[in-house]
């Protein structure tokens, strides 16, 4: 097998993986949020895990969902609008790097940024841990699906990034968008709608996916889901920046 | 080296180039001349592979910028209009990663940065920001990123603009230093600069070639079309009316001499050297010739009669 053009594409990606990644903390932005979502997060599982007293992390898991509502527009907002709005984008999409190592680049920055967040939140299962008897494989499954969920959220962020020069519309624009497929699964829609659209409905919600996999339930459709919408939004914005070499 | 033909752009409906055909020669420093918006840009944008041609070809050797954008865009270094940087890192992490970027082997890679580091005089703003820079140091960590990788070609888009005097003069004495070695283009609008820095010009207007040429060859294209200025003293109404006879003299202007009796011509030659005629004609009439001079269209006539059209 030649491994020659995967090497390659490795080291073209790598360079720009680094500086997206380490860019990430050089804007004060990204320190506010990933700030917001761990004390938020923290705070509204502690207030009610000692009254419930169970030794789990499903209220945590529940919280997750909605702070990446607006964790991952706030990660990948700056992406593509701020090149496209400095300029830079001119120089990185000249270099003798393909369209698509640039994009994986990118996803794979803000992934690893996300990681490096989650990581923060590790202090809980640690925390409860002490206290009590908890379900590891629980807690590893739902890491597993927060991942999951967060590249797909991350993918349609930097797709929606490369739409436009202004962050704070990539950073708005996303958040609808997330939130409605985010919406779409959960009961209060499910009620007004009946039939096979009700299933496709229930089906598109990144909701109804996660829930599943945070209870423990590995189920390959799930996963199907997170990995094939992540790899269809990762094309799309393949497409996108390949759009300026249309004649 | 560069050969383009029939390239056209189209944003929309609005031509940016029309069926532009150009040839750059190995080693050779081209402008681009041309005012705002007259396709310079997007012919270098096309040329280094950021976006597509709408018709046309261009090709770098055997390459086509289509086909191959990707073997073409490690020959090159490219300077773009807005010098685009990264401007929360510092000035060496950025080389670092421009030389990451263009695959420097490991190995060659710190002297190739010492090298641009030299070469752009970067020694003393090495480890601050980019954002911290003045607009001049800037443009030379643009040149740097530009030449990292010792590419055959350069492309830069008006490399001195927004820098003041003494600056331009150092960037243009960088860009002629590289020049020797490398096929340069270059775009500007500042006539001096092609004539101080560039081997061939090549005028745009309107997304097409309305010359190209050595500047001296631009300038003696209409060699035959010379104004004669002479001071002579005599008689103003005289002197025009015997001048205005020849069949060479197309016309005669008048301008005060400054003097008593003394009248400044502007004589407009056809052909031929007006200065010879002006001087026998005033010899054989015994008027007093005091001061003559011819002044030949330079470069900013041509610019100026080829980029503005006449309603």
């Amino acid at each position: 097998m030649n491994l020659k053009p995967i090497q390659s594409s490795i080291n073209n990606i790598k360079p720009i993986f680094k500086r997206e990644f380490v860019s990430f903390f050089n804007s004060p932005i990204a320190y506010i949020f990933v700030a917001v979502f761990l004390v938020v997060t923290n705070w509204l599982f502690f207030t009610r895990f000692f009254l419930t007293g169970q030794a789990n992390m499903r209220e945590w898991f529940g919280l997750v969902p909605w702070l990446f509502l607006l964790l991952a527009p706030a990660i990948t907002m700056r992406s593509w609008a701020e090149e496209k709005k400095s300029g830079t984008v001119e120089f990185l999409l000249t270099l003798p790097i393909r369209d698509w190592e640039v994009v994986i680049a990118k996803f794979l920055s803000s992934l690893s940024f996300l990681a490096v967040v989650l990581i923060f939140s590790l202090t809980i299962p640690i925390t409860i841990g002490k206290l009590g008897d908890i379900d590891f494989g629980v807690i590893i499954s739902g890491y597993v699906g927060a991942i999951l969920m967060g590249a797909m959220y991350l993918s349609l962020g930097l797709l929606i990034s490369s739409f436009t020069k202004n962050q704070i519309v990539s950073f708005l624009i996303s958040l609808s968008v997330l939130f409605a497929i985010f919406i779409i699964g959960s009961n209060n829609v499910m009620s007004f709608l009946q039939g096979p659209l009700a299933s496709i409905m229930q089906f598109l919600s990144s909701a109804t996916h996660f829930n599943s996999i945070v209870k423990g339930i590995f189920d390959s459709r799930d996963i199907i889901y997170y990995l094939s919408f992540t790899a269809l939004f990762i094309y799309l914005n393949i497409q996108t920046i390949g759009s300026r070499n249309w004649r | 080296m560069i050969q383009v033909q029939n390239l056209t752009k189209k944003y929309n409906e609005t031509k940016a180039l029309d069926s532009v055909n150009f040839e750059v020669r190995e080693g050779e420093v081209l402008g681009f001349l041309g005012p705002n918006g007259a396709g310079k840009s997007t012919a270098m944008k096309i040329i280094t592979g950021f976006i597509a041609p709408t018709q046309g070809t261009v090709k770098v050797g055997d390459l086509d910028v289509v086909d191959n954008s990707f073997e073409i865009r490690e020959k090159i270094g490219y300077l773009p209009e807005t010098n685009p940087l990264y401007t929360d890192m510092k000035v060496h992490e950025y080389l670092k990663f421009v030389a990451q970027a263009r695959q420097i082997p490991k190995q060659n890679r710190q002297d190739a940065i010492k090298r641009m580091i030299k070469v752009c005089g970067l020694d003393s703003v090495i480890h601050k920001t980019i954002d911290e820079l003045s607009k001049g140091y800037r443009q030379r960590v643009g040149l740097a990123q530009a030449m990292v990788h010792d590419p055959d070609i350069l492309i830069m888009d008006e490399p001195t603009s927004g820098l003041d005097p003494n600056q331009i003069v150092e960037i243009r004495d960088l860009i002629k230093k590289i020049g020797e070695k490398k096929t340069v283009i270059l775009s500007t609008h500042i006539l001096p600069e092609v004539t101080a820095t560039c081997s061939r010009v090549i005028i745009i207007n309107n997304g097409k070639i309305v010359a190209q040429g050595t500047s001296d060859e631009l300038t003696s294209a209409r060699a035959g079309q010379e104004i004669i200025y002479a001071k002579i003293r005599g008689d103003k109404e005289r002197v025009s009316s015997v001048l205005s006879e020849y069949n060479q003299v197309k016309t005669v202007k008048t301008f005060s001499g400054g003097e008593t009796g003394v009248h400044g011509f502007g004589i407009e030659i056809s052909e031929g050297d007006g200065r010879e005629l002006v001087y026998r004609c005033a010899v054989s009439n015994n008027w007093t010739l005091l001061e003559m001079y011819r002044k030949q269209e330079n470069l900013e006539d041509v610019f100026r009669r080829l980029t503005t059209t006449e309603e």
